[in-house]
């Protein structure tokens, strides 16, 4: 009996939803069972149905409080603000940081100058 | 909600341009173009005002900041979408450690706004409306996979990333987002599946 091989009703409806959208095809099996079962085709047509409606929803717009667009320009401005804020920050600390390699580089050399002055009444 | 008229495709990739080169009127321009579909994919997603807004906000934060990776090639609006998913995904998920209701949560069932009362729905006439109900019912795990896919057309790929799960599991949730929406939709009708559940039944109807 051909039957005996087909898959139940159950088994069908897993692969319906995945198939309505033209993702997923049927298997053989599947697909003689559909053609023999009003039910299934039933659900068929109504997972198509559903998702004519659902691709249509993205039309659908909802209304968001009035301000929405002046409080994401103005979050916009805020951000960049403190970005550039961080930024010159940023530049301030590398130059101070030059400025103190450079003042750690000069005390250096006066501490080794001062050292070999100190050395040069020993050698004298 | 109300029907849109959306920029043209052109425009917005002018736009997009312009900003990516750094103008920064032109990515506001971009914004007030774009934000009323934003903020719907937002509200669709959290289900909240509050928490869509603050999503808009975040989206168009990382948006600006993102820009010059975004590929010219890809549409500016499903790269906008999968920002705005990802926002909604981290969002749910920080408050939802007070709150049962993440994206990714496996708690189900916080039904919001919707009624379980399917003689209202249908008096409420058509199946668009019948299905947003239906949608506000789903738990927002499985709402956001539908919502994505079905939708707005994002790959699974790239709703599996943005939600950080793996693409098998977003198929399973679109498998499960789509046969409940199905039952709710028509459940009662008379071709409704509605004995879906009893498999000895199904089997012996099918031999």
């Amino acid at each position: 009996m051909r039957s005996d091989t087909l898959p139940t009703c159950d088994e069908v409806a897993d692969a319906l939803s995945g198939a309505a959208d033209g993702a997923l095809s049927l298997d053989p099996p599947a697909r003689r069972h559909v053609e023999h079962c009003l039910r299934c085709q039933a659900e068929a047509a109504q997972y198509r149905r559903m998702l004519r409606t659902l691709r249509s929803l993205r039309a659908d717009l909802a209304e968001p409080a009035p301000g929405l667009l002046d409080d994401l320009l103005g979050a916009l401005d805020e951000s960049a603000r403190r970005r550039r804020a961080r930024l010159t920050g940023r530049r301030a600390a590398y130059v101070g940081g030059l400025a103190a390699a450079t003042a750690a580089g000069v005390s250096g050399v006066i501490v080794l100058a001062s050292r070999g002055r100190r050395r040069l009444p020993l050698a004298g | 909600m109300r029907r849109s008229n959306p920029p043209t495709p052109d425009e917005i990739g002018g736009l997009v341009e312009a900003a990516r080169d750094g103008d920064r009127e032109a990515f506001d321009h971009l914004v007030s173009q774009t934000y009323v579909e934003t903020y719907s994919l937002a509200y669709r997603l959290t289900g909240d005002e509050e928490d869509a807004r603050d999503v808009v906000q975040e989206s168009y934060l990382r948006a600006y900041r993102g820009l010059r990776r975004f590929r010219g090639d890809a549409q500016f609006s499903t790269w906008l979408y999968r920002i705005t998913a990802n926002c909604a995904s981290t969002h749910l998920g920080r408050r939802s450690r007070h709150r049962h209701d993440e994206l990714d949560d496996e708690l189900p069932d916080e039904r919001v706004g919707g009624p379980g009362n399917p003689e209202a729905a249908v008096e409420a006439g058509a199946l668009r409306d019948r299905l947003q109900v239906a949608l506000g019912d789903l738990p927002p795990r499985l709402r956001a996979v539908v919502v994505l896919r079905d939708v707005y057309d994002l790959p699974h790929e790239a709703i599996a990333a943005e939600l950080g799960i793996s693409v098998s599991a977003a198929k399973v949730r679109l498998h499960r987002a789509r046969r409940r929406l199905r039952e709710d939709l028509f459940a009662g009708s008379a071709d409704g599946r509605d004995d879906g559940f009893d498999e000895s039944e199904a089997g012996a109807r099918a031999v």
